[in-house]
């Protein structure tokens, strides 16, 4: 018995064609159009507020295909876009801003797979359409932000602990601390020692002086921050955005991918993704002329700013209250004298800070500083040079009525539009260091289902002429071999479904390459039985000899293909390492359906024949 | 085998004509290079479609109106779509850099354009797409090289990776001759047309070492056009069905993956060419006997050693 495979063989390729047929079902399914609603701040949705969710759209007679409830999450199913649309503008009017609204589309796979596991393939955004942005961290003005912090709290620290220095100020890369004479050398040296750790120290034997640097650790831990927060902030942007499975990734040392799939409004989406701006809260510097300082007189320890619309300049403190990052929220609303304003909440940090600041000031004016980076790129001498310019507007300037802390007031705005765009930005949050847009790519939903057409139509026309081409030239070897590469299209799709690597245009291109490459192993297997044939020997020797000598030859060649697969992973960004990953996943089952599935096949057809006279190869 | 063919009879010509081939090729990307795409020289790209065809003309007037006058329009698909390509620009961002485009383009058109796609690629990230994709090359074959002289012997991993700078070269020469768009989907073509050709180089390979040890009779240069014709059939019908699949996916794959067919089909062609033509010759050339695959092959001096 040559030609016989034992039970578990048969069993186990049986049981990888079942696993197979169930995973990729879901993708016969389709998606509903539907609206996610969470909570911002992930607390559970009571059984009240379903009923006051559901009753808005009751009342608006809009039925809803069905409404399910996970935790935090609320997806509502619809039957077409438009009941999806209406529901939508809906609830995002009758709902407070605690909740974000988001369209989605979501898969219609039945629950009894859903049970199992089984979700659909997992479409890249240039399939389902959607926006990438790759922006990266200027950790440089990161680093100049933690020196100018340093600076004024070593400042800060020296007055509080009543040591006198003659000054303070930032030279080649090093805090230079100039102090009266030795003693108070002594007492600036344990008061740093104790205070601030995070400082190297550098003393000058011969003067009164000390060296404060930034250390190699501290260094890093900024820039891991900075990293970090721009996440956080970016987030929270994306959730004012209302997109349903925003990716928001680290990458490299500086970078931050952003991902916004199905968003169809994408000129809203890059204007507030793109806002790379940092808020600062500062004191107006209210005992020195302006004008004085435009003529170029700035005194120490301030800074010359304009304001953004009038273009009236301004004195302010260097020293920074807070900054952008401590706000919690802010939301637009109306004063006691029904003028526009914004209410504003701070975290801890913030509020202590605040509350000092306030206590000692009132009366005096604060100002709100927006900074923007734009970095430009200029050709000098054919070389490409990219320069950054700073833009520093103040956008608001406000009289501190009362002391206060974590909850206060800006009043005095122009408008209620001038309200509500001040808070949307102070409450999506202001980016711990500015961040520069290098790379973006937006995809259109009409384009996106375009794309899959496209994609499946050349998928499915390729198939078929290869299963013609099969048939016409092996015959049964031929249909056998079709229904193993049939096999081997069901097993790709449910391997993607089950990983849910995401499905790009390469990455069809990829199935489709696999397709035409996946029947060289069979082609492979029957050239060989042919040449046994012609050899002499009977069939059934042959087609055992065929298998058993194509497979060294198999196996070589596509370990070096797959080789090639992994190099382009390794290398590739997005759309090029789904092609990677469809060319390595239609490998390896190409193996395991042309080798195994095949052989299974003709030893059900022929392994059990006492005497075959010819093959139909 | 019914009839024999003297490939390797034939070395001389297939010399010269892939001579020709590399000459052409390398002179055209020394000459006018290729059409980069702006994956690699950085820029914006935008994608818009109308109800109504867009007359270039009038679009290109209205661009430069609007002061870009550094804007390449062209048709894309069909004459309702047009691609705008834009040189990297200073002081804007790629948002608003899109956005104004498409106003200029949708007050030409007086009507609002369906915005299908943008990409904007900065200086920076350019450069080291380049840099990856380059070095993305370099190490396939290195690595390549260290499994092919490892399986089988170091003439023969000599013999494949020259067969693939052949194919690669010549790929890339004719996007140079035709100046079609080099981007990232056709560097991953580039890639999988290194893999397809070394795949058919292997599966010849394998039938020249299997016969070697086999054969007892015969010079080095019958024994491998033996084990050609022997594996010309395979290599024959696996091209074919590869074709199929690749001139489905360049007629209805749409136009953004048409470039990526278009590299992978000539690709095919040339890395059959070169597994037959290329890669062979230059083995027998480098010298290779018998006794370079015996000793590795222990099965092989068992198969010698019996009477």
């Amino acid at each position: 018995m040559q030609n016989h495979f034992p039970l578990w063989k048969n069993l186990l390729i049986l049981a990888v064609l079942v696993l197979g047929i169930v995973y990729s079902l879901p993708n016969l399914y389709g998606d509903d159009p539907s609206v996610q609603i969470s909570v911002s701040d992930a607390t559970d949705i009571t059984e009240i507020q379903l009923t006051q969710i559901e009753g808005t759209l009751i009342d608006a007679s809009i039925t809803a295909k069905a409404i399910e409830l996970q935790g935090s999450k609320l997806l509502a199913r619809f039957n077409n876009t438009d009941d999806q649309m209406r529901a939508a503008d809906l609830w995002r009017n009758s709902l407070s801003n605690r909740y974000i609204v988001a369209l989605n589309l979501a898969p219609a796979t039945p629950e009894w797979l859903r049970s199992l596991g089984a979700k659909p393939m997992y479409l890249g955004l240039d399939l389902r359409g959607g926006v990438h942005f790759l922006l990266e961290v200027d950790m440089g003005a990161a680093l100049k932000q933690a020196e100018e912090r340093y600076n004024s709290d070593v400042r800060l620290a020296l007055r509080t602990a009543k040591i006198r220095y003659k000054s303070v100020a930032f030279e080649n890369g090093a805090i230079k601390v100039v102090l009266r004479d030795e003693q108070d050398k002594l007492l600036a040296i344990a008061m740093v020692d104790d205070e601030f750790r995070k400082l190297d120290m550098k003393v000058d034997e011969t003067q009164p002086v000390i060296y404060l640097s930034i250390s190699e650790q501290e260094i890093n831990e900024i820039k891991k921050f900075a990293l970090a927060q721009n996440i956080t902030t970016l987030r929270n942007r994306v959730n004012e955005l209302g997109v349903s499975e925003p990716v928001i990734q680290q990458q490299g040392d500086n970078r931050i991918v952003v991902q916004l799939p199905g968003v169809q409004d994408t000129a809203q989406a890059k204007e507030i993704l793109g806002t790379t701006a940092t808020l600062e809260y500062r004191k107006v510097d209210t005992e020195h002329d302006v004008q004085r300082a435009v003529r170029g007189h700035v005194p120490a320890g301030s800074s010359l700013y304009y304001e953004r619309d009038t273009k009236v300049p301004v004195l302010l403190k260097r020293r920074v209250i807070i900054t952008g990052d401590q706000i919690v929220d802010a939301s637009s609303g109306l004063d006691q004298n029904g003028s526009a304003s914004v209410n504003i909440t701070l975290n801890g940090i913030g509020a202590k800070k605040m509350g000092k600041f306030t206590k000692d000031n009132i009366g005096q004016p604060m100002a709100v500083v927006f900074i923007e980076q734009k970095s430009t790129t200029t050709m000098v001498n054919g070389k490409k040079v990219r320069r950054k310019e700073k833009i520093e507007e103040v956008i608001s300037i406000a009289t501190v009525r009362d002391a206060f802390s974590k909850r206060f007031q800006t009043t005095g705005l122009d408008s209620p539009q001038e309200a509500r765009k001040l808070s949307l930005l102070l409450r999506a949050g202001a980016l711990a260091a500015p961040v520069d847009i290098v790379e973006e790519r937006t995809v259109g939903p009409s384009l996106g289902q375009d794309n899959i057409n496209k994609g499946m139509l050349s998928v499915l026309v390729g198939f078929v002429l290869v299963l013609v081409f099969m048939a016409v030239y092996y015959k049964i070897f031929g249909l056998i071999a079709n229904l193993a590469l049939t096999f081997n299209l069901v097993v790709i799709v449910a391997v993607l479904s089950m990983l849910q690597a995401t499905l790009t245009l390469p990455g069809i291109a990829g199935i489709v390459l696999t397709v035409g490459m996946a029947v060289d192993a069979n082609v492979l297997i029957f050239e060989r039985i042919k040449e046994e044939l012609r050899n002499g020997n009977s069939p059934q020797t042959s087609i055992y000899l065929g298998y058993e000598k194509a497979f060294a030859t198999i196996f070589d060649a596509n370990i070096t293909t797959l080789l090639v697969a992994l190099v382009l992973f390794g290398f590739g960004t997005g759309s090029i390492k789904g092609f990677a990953i469809t060319l390595a996943i239609g490998i390896l089952t190409s193996m395991f359906t042309a080798i195994l599935g095949s052989r299974m096949m003709i030893n059900w057809i022929y392994g059990s024949r006492q005497r075959i006279d010819k093959l139909s190869i | 085998m019914t009839k024999q063919i003297d490939f390797l009879g034939k070395r001389r010509f297939a010399a010269i004509f892939s001579g020709l081939l590399l000459i052409a090729s390398i002179a055209s990307l020394a000459t006018q290079g290729l059409k980069l795409g702006i994956d690699f020289t950085g820029g914006t790209l935008v994608e818009i479609g109308y109800k109504h065809s867009v007359d270039l003309k009038v679009m290109r007037a209205a661009l430069e109106k609007a002061s870009f006058d550094d804007a390449t329009v062209q048709h894309f698909g069909s004459t309702q779509e047009m691609l705008i390509r834009l040189k990297p620009r200073e002081g804007l961002s790629s948002a608003q850099l899109s956005t104004e485009v498409a106003a200029a383009a949708n007050a030409a058109m007086a009507e609002s354009g369906d915005l299908r796609r943008v990409e904007f690629v900065g200086p920076q990230v350019g450069e080291e797409l380049t840099e990856d994709g380059g070095l993305a090359l370099l190490y396939s074959m290195f690595g390549i090289l260290i499994y092919v002289a490892w399986r089988f012997e170091y003439k023969f991993a000599l013999g494949s990776v020259a067969a693939l700078i052949h194919d690669v070269v010549i790929t890339l020469g004719f996007f140079s001759i035709i100046q079609l768009e080099f981007d990232l989907t056709v560097l991953a073509a580039v890639l999988a047309v290194i893999g397809y050709s070394l795949n058919d180089t292997i599966v010849v390979y394998d039938r020249i070492r299997e016969n070697f040890i086999l054969l007892r009779t015969g010079s080095a240069e019958e024994i491998m056009n033996a084990s050609l014709n022997q594996t010309l059939s395979r290599t024959i019908m696996t091209s074919l069905t590869t074709l199929l699949v690749l001139i489905a996916l360049a007629l209805l794959g749409g136009e953004i993956i048409h470039n990526f067919a278009i590299a992978l089909t000539v690709g095919v062609v040339i890395g059959t060419y070169s597994s037959i033509f290329v890669a062979s010759p230059l083995v027998l050339a480098l010298g290779v006997s018998k006794e370079d695959l015996m000793e590795p092959e222990i099965e092989g001096s068992d198969i010698d050693a019996m009477p």
